[in-house]
């Protein structure tokens, strides 16, 4: 026997809504907040930050490439930022 | 419809809940003002001879081998020294370097007239919260924060650093 699946079924019920809305919302809200995990870099700890190889300028030829490239293909050209790494300091 | 108003202010919650929450975690930070009595050195194991500092005018700069500016106010301090040491001023270099290493290397090469510890785990940086690479918390006789300069900034910093010190030393 062939049973008509209910979604085509133009008498079957709607699914029945959620029992408590807020409820759920506020696991949802509790489930993301766990997942957040900022944290601000202290000052003393950006040693890595500052290391040379953090530089997004250290290759120069690199650097000329994708100039030209920014320059040859969009048209928002410039304000890359000042040079230096991440070390924040000043 | 009543549940979808509670949907929306549900949503607007969470989402002010996620914005402040950053800034709220790290407002609630202690360190040192203005005003305040500096902690004492000596009970934070450095690496490093201190020099003596009581009763004088001390310079308490935190700095690291990967600072660029930190690098710059090294000559800076050695002049001050040179200056107003007899008088009674005293420079405390605290580096939060934590590669003994990197420190060592560093003072090798730039051989620092003044005294240098490290503070390698970081205990008393994260007491008095330096706000940026360099800090310097500048401490009158008494043993009391001043001034504070967050960041170097060359000839400027150094004509600050004069006048306050000539001032501080003439306080008994």
């Amino acid at each position: 026997m062939k049973r008509k699946s209910p979604l085509c079924s133009p008498k079957a019920d709607p699914s029945p809504p959620p029992r408590d809305l807020r409820l759920r919302f506020l696991a949802l809200g509790l489930l993301a907040s766990g997942l957040s995990a900022c944290q601000t870099v202290q000052p003393w700890e950006r040693a890595f930050l500052a290391d040379y190889t953090m530089r997004p300028d250290r290759d120069p030829l690199a650097q000329a490439m994708t100039e030209h490239l920014y320059f040859s293909r969009e048209a928002a050209y410039g304000g890359e930022g000042v040079g230096g790494g991440g070390c924040g300091c000043n | 419809m009543k549940s979808r108003t509670d949907l929306l202010r549900a949503a607007a919650f969470w989402a002010t809940a996620f914005l402040l929450a950053p800034g709220t975690l790290s407002s609630a930070k202690a360190g040192t003002a203005v005003g305040e009595v500096f902690p004492d050195l000596g009970k934070f194991q450095l690496e490093g001879a201190l020099p003596k500092t009581a009763g004088k005018v001390v310079l308490v700069d935190f700095w690291a081998s990967w600072c660029g500016p930190c690098r710059k106010s090294f000559p800076v301090y050695d002049q001050l020294t040179k200056t107003y040491g007899p008088k009674g001023f005293v420079v405390v270099a605290v580096s939060v370097d934590e590669d003994p290493d990197a420190y060592r290397k560093f003072l090798a090469k730039h051989k620092p007239g003044f005294a240098t510890v490290l503070d390698a785990s970081q205990a008393l940086a994260k007491k008095v919260q330096p706000a940026t690479m360099p800090t310097s918390f500048l401490i009158d006789r008494k043993g009391r924060v001043r001034f504070i300069h967050a960041g170097f900034h060359g000839k400027k910093t150094q004509a600050a650093y004069e006048k306050e010190i000539a001032a501080l030393l003439a306080e008994s």
